[in-house]
């Protein structure tokens, strides 16, 4: 493997965003999609279901109305490259999404904005209004409105932000039917992480090639990190997939590195002596950008209890494995701590967690267990004593 | 009517009245109030011919949509890993040291209240917190009670 | 519509279903129990107690059976080791969070959640106790409902929003805080409740039951300077035998036979105030037809039956400006209740004060209107103490009394005598078919134009029912219905009853009369009633109900001897000054907000 890290700009690359627009409306929406299949791009949210295949699925329903959805309700620690997407390129979103209602006939959009981003509000709101004049020009009919979220992580997931914006409990749906079929209020919906946007527009400027090749055979393309923790470079940078873990630390860390959390709290943590087996990306560990950074000095039960306090809290409260697992999983810990429940209750809790990610309803319980199996395995002695 | 009326009513007729529109209502109601009173629970659950219960069950799923009154300003500073590595326990006790209140409480003058909140998304510059909408990454102990105390020279 | 047939395979086991089955039903027809705690009949999809898990050949994650839909080629397997893990896993955190003091409570016997345990033999204490610390909520006569026993399941929020278009329920909160709660976390009877208690009928653990005053009324049966008499609502005697195991069945002998075990003075029917109901009613509703169709008044129509009270608290809180359509008649219940402590009390020679007057009901509401400060028509509070037909299932339990064994009694005499017009008031349709078979003799001195008395067309579970009689050949004093067709509907179910309501209130319906009964089919599905409840359940009660009426020697209300004597004797007429009085009342609108 190549150890070099490789910085990458097409996220914040300025481009004449309306050229593409122009240029990929004369095309069809099979041709559009099909270089967004061809490139092999990949959600960026974290689940990294394939884009073009989602768009697929959304161009080939019937309906009198169907949407874009920009989720940019980014809550996972550690994760804020999509605040830094919108802060510096959001005219770029505002196209991919355009590009998106083209490939599969929606005319309206949204942009689910966190609470915790409302700040961005105004200057959002001005490019869009610019935007849209902009749309007129072209003869594009689409539309873009902008939804608040107000200050919860699990609308991050696709049905419950949906469930959000229809202005209820954001609470997880049964899938299927999955939002391609009946997503906003009923209707088609192609339901789209910022960056994935960005990286969409940027293929259809680009054509598949140059982003198919980089990365690797199952991680294709580049992706912006967010990098925070321990590190004395903490910040925004897009990189190209598939690089060891070895080469990251060796690039950010602060030379004392004893563990990483890749993907955020629902993410893993990889202790130093896997480092280098590490890859970053589907076939190794998947983000959505978040890579914290701990040193020596950092306990890993303090990390875990704050991953474990923050899922008790955000988790939406419907299922029962969820709500009542992490619930489990944080007071076992510290009952393992204080001695009142003996070593080999984490073995228990590690049966838990497998129920946890096998049996709840939504990705938030299903990636809750990750960070408490990972530091468990990797560091039980500092959760017990 | 009522001030808060009035407005649930206005913001009723920019939206629309059904229940797609519950988030803006109750959110502008947030951005006036700092805090959805039961008097405006009551006056939204009318205005979209939705049950009260069904107004309080979704507004008490945001942790932003608080039900219990709050300051003028409302400070919250992110206790999610990175800015708890990086000290936001002193931060927030300078504020309560500054605003003789505890986590969770209002100041006596209804200026102030102190909340934690989850992940803010400014990971790399903790810590970091809001107060309303406005954002203050890398805040020390010092850096925030001189934003506090600027907030109190304005008013 | 034909629809196109799935073919899959459980426990490899070939089926073939229609599209859109869950892999729940498709297991059922292949007889395979999947264990489930928020699914119910009755209500729609939840999928979030998952506890109904299943694993799918190809699929890591393990979908719940009771909202997935089956797909072509499909293999699934309800009972894997992995399944297992997991549901005992699953069950096992639903204790952690649940008031397992099962000893102490209510529910024991009767609890799903204490059912999974037991087939899946989980331990006690496997995880930490993270139940919630809270206060049981008293504050209703109806309903008790103490949070520590919830799981959070939701059937009772889908039921009291889908079902009843009642919404006094809701989830609150997220996360570890997440709650079933009202608004604003305030007190049940401060809020819009109508104390229907379907939450109850359809709630898997003792979370929501009904407030219960067993021990009250063996206190009063057992003092000896009380006199206790007990009445026994029509849709009990087809239920009571489900407390035993017997399925829907007609009791009516047991019934009374039990309750005479149980050592109350005199076993008495509210079938009697049904048919007197009847009168009343009846009366009251030619009376406003008379002064809209010849005196041109300005009266309320359509009139609109007041038997359900929980009907009539949802009328107060959601449609408090058509309460004047609302019959004054008070419920059968309400109306023994004064007759109990003055005409009864007179023949048998009782002080009222020493009376105790006890009420068997399939209803929770019941409780409530006992209470309500117009309850005391007698001087005295009217109705002492209202129990479920669970309840009562429960003390013949307590007793030792063999129901099953049980030789038929009689009622006492007076106030035991009734109609096969009497008893249909249990199921949907029933008042108005009661009222129609009085009214249309009284005004045209012939039976209904229906076989057998049997009036079809407002029987049955549609949730809103219409039906049209045409009035001919009237006798002279009634001349002005000549040629009128008596136009009527009937709602089960408070969001058929909204429904309903919203057409009158905007003119889109035209009726005469209208019949509402807050529980979905009527009394038979009453909040108070034996559980479980679905359709299939409520359609043998049902059934159980018109067959008792086919079997009653008197099938009309007027007929009723008892009836006669009351009115000879005692009221003289109905709607007369007495009959003011004691038998009717009046609303007042309620908050909805």
């Amino acid at each position: 493997m190549d150890n070099k890290i490789k910085k990458v700009d097409l996220i914040f690359e300025k481009v004449d965003y309306l050229d593409i627009l122009e240029k990929s409306f004369k095309r069809t929406q099979d041709e559009i999609i099909l270089d967004v299949i061809d490139s092999g791009l990949r959600g960026r949210g974290g689940a990294g279901f394939p884009t073009g295949l989602k768009w697929k699925f959304a161009k080939n329903e019937e309906a009198d109305q169907k949407y874009v959805i920009c989720n940019a309700d980014e809550g996972e620690p550690g994760t804020f490259k999509d605040r830094e997407i919108l802060t510096q390129s959001p005219e770029k979103v505002l196209a991919g999404m355009a590009l998106c209602g083209m490939a599969t006939g929606a005319s309206k959009g949204y942009i689910y904005l966190r609470g915790e981003y409302n700040f961005l509000l105004p200057s959002l709101s001005a490019t869009i209004n610019k935007f849209h004049e902009d749309l007129k020009e072209l003869n594009f009919d689409f539309t873009i409105e902008i939804n608040s979220g107000s200050g919860a992580y699990v609308c991050g997931e696709e049905t419950a932000l949906m469930e959000s914006m229809e202005g209820k409990r954001g609470e997880p749906r049964n899938k299927p039917p999955f939002p391609t079929s009946s997503g906003y209020l009923g209707k088609p919906t192609s339901i789209n992480n910022v960056e994935t946007l960005v990286f969409a527009l940027m293929i259809a400027k680009e054509g598949p090639t140059k982003f198919k090749e980089m990365g690797t055979f199952d991680s294709r393309g580049s992706k912006v990190f967010s990098v925070s923790g321990d590190t004395p470079t903490a910040g925004i940078f897009e990189l190209e997939l598939g690089m060891s873990l070895e080469n990251f630390v060796n690039e950010f860390g602060d030379g004392d590195t004893k563990a990483v959390q890749i993907g955020g709290a629902a993410g893993f943590c990889v202790s130093r002596k896997d480092f280098k087996d590490t890859v970053i990306g589907f076939e190794g560990i998947p983000t959505g950008g978040s890579m914290m950074l701990f040193n020596s000095t950092r306990s890993m039960f303090n990390i875990l209890k704050d991953y474990l306090e923050f899922f008790e809290e955000e988790s939406c409260g419907q299922c029962t494995p969820c709500r009542v697992g992490c619930q489990q999983l944080l007071k076992g810990i510290e009952a393992v701590k204080k001695g009142v429940k003996p070593p080999a209750y984490l073995d228990e809790l590690q049966k838990l967690s497998e129920t946890m990610k096998l049996a709840s309803k939504c990705g938030l319980g299903q990636s809750a267990p990750n960070p408490f199996n990972s530091i468990i395995n990797n560091f039980r002695e500092e959760i017990i004593y | 009517m009522t001030n808060i009326e009035e407005l649930v009513k206005e913001q009723a007729e920019v939206h629309g009245k059904e229940r797609k529109n519950l988030m803006p209502i109750l959110q502008a109601v947030l951005r006036s109030e700092r805090y959805i009173s039961e008097e405006a629970m009551v006056a939204i659950a009318k205005e979209l011919d939705i049950s009260t219960a069904d107004v309080y069950g979704t507004a008490s799923f945001y942790t932003f949509m608080d039900t219990k009154p709050k300051g003028k300003n409302v400070i919250r500073v992110c206790k999610t890993i990175t800015c708890h590595m990086k000290g936001k326990d002193a931060v927030i006790g300078a504020l309560e040291d500054l605003l003789k209140i505890k986590l969770g409480e209002n100041t006596s003058d209804g200026k102030f209240s102190l909340l934690q909140a989850n992940c803010l998304g400014w990971c790399h510059k903790g810590p970091v917190m809001l107060i309303n909408d406005e954002v203050y990454p890398e805040v020390t102990p010092e850096s925030a009670v001189e934003v506090i105390q600027e907030y109190l020279k304005q008013k | 519509m034909s629809k196109y047939k799935v073919s899959l395979k459980i426990n490899n086991l070939p089926v073939s279903v229609d599209e859109g089955t869950t892999i729940l039903e498709a297991a059922r027809q292949l007889n395979f129990k999947i264990p489930t705690l928020c699914h119910h009949d009755d209500l729609c999809v939840a999928g979030n107690c998952r506890v109904c898990v299943v694993e799918q050949e190809g699929s890591r994650a393990l979908p719940a059976a009771c909202a997935t839909p089956v797909s072509e080629g499909m293999e699934i397997r309800t009972n894997s080791m992995k399944v297992r893990q997991a549901r005992k896993n699953i069950i096992e955190l639903l204790l952690s969070e649940h008031n397992a003091d099962c000893t102490k409570c209510f529910k024991s016997g009767y609890c799903e959640l204490q059912e999974a345990a037991n087939e899946y033999r989980t331990g006690d204490h496997v995880y930490l106790d993270v139940r919630s610390q809270n206060e049981v909520d008293i504050s209703s006569p109806s309903i008790e409902k103490d949070d520590s026993k919830c799981i959070r399941c939701q059937r009772c929020v889908r039921t009291c929003t889908q079902l009843q278009s009642v919404s006094a329920l809701a989830v609150t909160h997220k996360g570890k805080d997440m709650k079933i709660s009202t608004f604003l976390d305030k007190p049940m009877n401060d809020v819009v409740c109508t104390n229907c208690g379907q939450c109850i009928n359809r709630c898997p653990t003792a979370s929501l039951v009904e407030r219960n005053y067993i021990d009250q009324v063996f206190d009063a049966i057992y003092d000896p300077k009380k006199f206790v008499v007990v009445q026994t609502a029509p849709a009990t005697r087809v239920a009571i035998s489900e407390e035993f195991g017997l399925g829907p069945n007609r009791s009516t002998g047991k019934l009374v036979s039990a309750l005479r075990r149980l050592g109350f003075d005199k076993v008495l029917d509210t079938d009697f105030t049904a048919d007197l109901t009847i009168m009343e009613e009846g009366t009251e509703l030619l009376t406003r037809l008379k002064e809209a169709l010849v005196d041109g008044k300005d009266v309320a129509l359509p009139m609109m039956t007041s038997c359900s009270p929980g009907w009539i608290k949802f009328q107060e809180h959601i449609f408090p400006d058509m309460l004047d359509n609302l019959s004054t008649c008070k419920s059968p219940q309400q109306m023994f209740g004064p007759l109990a402590k003055t005409y009864y009390a007179e023949k048998i020679n009782k002080n009222p004060a020493e009376m105790v007057v006890v009420s068997i009901m399939p209803c929770t509401a019941k409780k409530y209107e006992a209470d309500r400060p117009e309850m005391r028509g007698s001087g005295y509070k009217d109705v002492d103490f209202v129990l479920t037909t669970r309840e009562l299932g429960r003390m013949i339990h307590q007793a030792g009394i063999e129901f099953d064994k049980l030789d038929d009694e009689k009622y006492d005499s007076i106030l035991g005598e009734s109609t096969g017009a009497a008893v249909i008031f249990g199921a949907t349709g029933g008042v108005m078919e009661a009222a129609l078979r009085t009214a249309y003799e009284i005004v045209t001195g012939r039976e209904v134009p229906f076989a057998n008395l049997n009036i079809k067309p407002v029987r049955g579970m549609e949730g809103i029912k219409e039906a049209a009689v045409k009035i001919k050949d009237v006798k002279p004093e009634w001349s002005f219905l000549e040629g009128v067709e008596l136009k009527t509907a009937i709602a089960h179910g408070l969001t058929n009853a909204k429904k309903l309501m919203e057409k009158v209130r905007d003119g889109s319906a035209n009726y005469h009369f209208i019949e509402v009964m807050a529980c979905p089919s009527g009394c038979i599905g009453g909040g108070g009633q034996p559980i479980p409840t679905n359709m299939e359940i409520r359609k043998k009660r049902a059934a159980a109900i018109y067959e008792e009426d086919e079997k009653m020697a008197v099938r009309k209300s007027h007929e009723n001897p008892e009836i006669t004597a009351i009115y000879e004797s005692f009221l003289h007429n109905p709607g007369g000054h007495r009959s003011h009085d004691l038998l009717h009342t009046h609303y007042s609108p309620k908050k909805r907000y």
